[in-house]
């Protein structure tokens, strides 16, 4: 199986998808000639041209807006927010428009749109550029959310995503577009509300998904090395959660970890942890750990911001701690 | 003689001097904090080259009692402000939110997010006036940022409030790989005129012009006659950030018809055919700007690495409430002494 990183796994999905339907285009700040701040869109523009590609005036209201118009007439928009953090100039297109006008017109439109846009961060670009949002939209009804940490699964939900009725908020990472993998070539779904077991143990369940699911996995790697199994559930559909791996997982272990790179409180986490007590009590043998970035804005520089984002440490330090081992 | 055009009127020789070695001194700022990013010292550097001109003329424009509401770009604008290099470039190493008090220097934070401080701006000059002061709004930012609603919405109610507002847009034709005809298809300008106000468009690399609009504009602010919407038509000569590579996107020969407009090259020009200019002040302006640069390095380097949770903790609340504090010293328990 060829090995891609998650960068090219979503450009060939976006290309895959742009190839078998004409319907399938894309708009966003500097994604044409540009090849998108981020390069995820490298050479679409070359390839499908301006008509199917659009380098869009700076307002992301508006991108988010006419791609809802655009979806709602029978095509199949992929909007790229250049950070998450600039979609907040869209919210009301997103929780208003998009998530509510199925619901609002009584079925009689549907909206089939993408929005792509990194979270997270770690590349030094300042508060307003580093944050994660995923739990803010993974709360509205209506919209689905997913958030991938392998090339393989970026590919596959891209594509489950843009094939998808439904608006889609496709949650990526800065800091995982180098990360590799194997990626199956050509048709490969993934669908959007299944969540999947990555690694097997038995001592205690990391749940993790985007960059931490990569955390999650090298901190199991140390863990075993110390004699502790550590089981990983990737958590990549975010809206609807699909708890059924987690909680075979607790069943097991009787432990959880969860992780997730953006602030803890009214969290990602604390939906896990919620559903997990409600599901799953008697099954637990300590109270579910939550991590998180510390509660501050992300600092710019490059050392402090590295220290309020969740690491491999901060994962290790748990796990013994929750096993009693430090 | 050429003839002295009308917009160095009110300007004595020293000012108009003065002019010019602001926009030598800020372009030798501007090189040196690149040099400094490339060696590794600054996190990201945004070049203003070619914007010497606008950036200086709308600064000294203005009254020191007004206030300025940049976008990220203006640091020549914050060093006519009187605001130190070297403490500044500290932001730009990551050492510090907040190297400048913006109550002294009436100089607000550089925005990140784009066109957001346009609103700010309005309600901050609505403000001036509810308090009953005579100070105006500079708002400076981009070609690009007009195209988010914010700038609209802020457009329009500062046109209806008639808020002491001068807007300059930096036409400087690029939004990072994105030219100006594909931000807008119209005019920046003639927008003004259906918000209700003026709006001109001028060379923007043309010190004295630039000074001329926004004084006029400054004055009618002060004078209870509303908002006007300067576009000063500039170029970047340089790439969006130190992150970017503008040859992926844009010709050298593109640059070629703005390199012989050189702001501060026509000025000089200027200047020596007024006699107002001679090679011995200009080689101590150079000098004196060499010096600048000197002093900038130095001080950065001197600038003291911040403790962390001081950093990451003091400045997210005025008053940080205790459950904060608590978290802050849990935080700080799982720190790693540094060396
Ligand atoms: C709301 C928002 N959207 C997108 C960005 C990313 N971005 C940063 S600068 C920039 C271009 C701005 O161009 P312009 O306003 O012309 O100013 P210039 O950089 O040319 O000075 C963009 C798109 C951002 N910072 N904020």
């Amino acid at each position: 199986m060829p090995v891609l990183n998650i960068r090219e796994a979503l450009n060939q999905a976006l290309r895959e998808e742009m190839i078998r339907d004409e319907k399938v285009f894309l708009l966003g700040e500097d994604i044409g000639l540009y090849d998108g701040s981020f390069k995820v869109t490298r050479g679409l523009y070359k390839e499908f041209g301006e008509r199917r590609v659009l380098d869009t005036p700076i307002a992301e209201e508006i991108i988010v807006g006419t791609a809802i118009g655009a979806a709602m007439a029978g095509l199949r928009p992929v909007a790229e927010m250049m950070t998450v953090n600039f979609i907040l100039v869209a919210i009301d297109q997103v929780v208003n428009a998009a998530a509510h006008i199925h619901y609002m017109f009584g079925g009689g439109v549907k909206v089939p749109l993408v929005i792509r846009a990194p979270g997270g961060g770690g590349h030094q670009l300042g508060a307003q550029h580093s944050h994660s949002h995923e739990n803010w939209f993974a709360h509205v009804p209506g919209l689905k959310v997913v958030a991938p940490g392998t090339p393989a699964d970026a590919k596959g939900m891209l594509k489950a995503a843009i094939r998808d009725d439904n608006p889609v908020m496709f949650i990526e990472n800065e800091g995982t577009y180098g990360v590799k993998g194997d990626v199956p070539e050509g048709e490969h779904l993934v669908p959007l509300d299944r969540n999947e077991i990555k690694r097997e143990g038995d001592d205690l369940t990391i749940c993790a998904y985007s960059r931490m699911l990569v955390v999650a996995m090298d901190a199991a790697r140390d863990l075993e090395a110390d004699g502790i199994s550590a089981e990983v559930v990737d958590m990549r559909a975010l809206r609807p959660l699909d708890m059924g791996p987690a909680l075979e997982s607790v069943r097991k272990t009787g432990r959880v970890i969860t992780v997730e790179e953006g602030w803890r409180s009214f969290g990602v986490g604390a939906e896990i942890a919620s559903r997990i007590y409600e599901e799953a009590f008697d099954d637990l043998d300590a109270p579910v750990a939550r991590l998180g970035s510390a509660e501050v804005p992300t600092p710019y520089n490059k050392r402090l911001e590295k220290i309020t984002f969740p690491g491999k440490a901060d994962v290790v330090v748990t796990a013994r701690a929750l096993l009693g081992r430090n | 003689m050429a003839e002295k055009p009308l917009a160095a009127d009110g300007l004595s020789p020293q000012q108009l001097l003065d002019l010019y070695r602001k926009m030598v001194i800020i372009r030798r700022a501007d090189q040196e904090a690149l040099n400094l990013q490339r060696q590794g010292e600054l996190g990201l550097w945004g070049q203003f080259l070619g914007q010497e001109a606008t950036q200086v003329g709308a600064t000294v424009a203005m009254e020191s009692t007004d206030w300025i509401v940049p976008s990220y770009r203006e640091f020549g604008m914050a060093m006519c402000r009187g605001i130190d290099p070297g403490e500044m470039l500290g932001y730009f190493r990551g050492l510090t939110h907040g190297p400048w008090d913006p109550r002294r220097y009436r100089f607000l934070p550089f925005t990140i997010s784009v066109a957001t401080q346009v609103p700010h701006a309005v309600g901050f000059a609505m403000g001036c006036r509810l308090e009953g002061s005579r100070e105006v709004v500079l708002c400076v930012f981009g070609d690009g940022a007009t195209s988010e609603g914010d700038w609209h919405e802020a457009m329009n109610f500062a046109g209806v409030f008639q808020a002491p507002v001068v807007f300059l847009c930096q036409n400087n034709q690029w939004a990072i790989s994105v030219p100006l005809r594909r931000q807008t298809a119209g005019s920046i300008a003639e927008r003004a005129q259906g918000y209700g106000f003026a709006g001109v468009r001028i060379d923007g690399n043309d010190v004295l012009a630039v000074f001329s609009a926004v004084r006029s504009a400054a004055d009618r602010a002060r004078r209870g006659e509303g908002p006007s919407l300067i576009e000063a038509v500039t170029y970047r000569m340089g790439a969006h950030t130190s992150a970017d590579d503008p040859t992926r996107y844009r010709l050298d020969s593109d640059l070629a018809p703005w390199s012989s407009r050189d702001p501060i090259e026509t000025y000089a020009a200027w200047l020596r055919s007024q006699a107002l200019l001679d090679e011995g002040q200009a080689d101590s302006i150079d000098a004196e700007a060499e010096g600048m640069a000197e002093a900038m390095r130095g001080k950065l380097r001197r600038l003291p690495l911040p403790s962390p949770a001081a950093s990451l903790f003091d400045r997210v609340y005025h008053d940080p409430p205790a459950s904060f504090l608590k978290e802050r010293e849990e935080f700080e328990a799982t720190l790693e002494p540094v060396e």
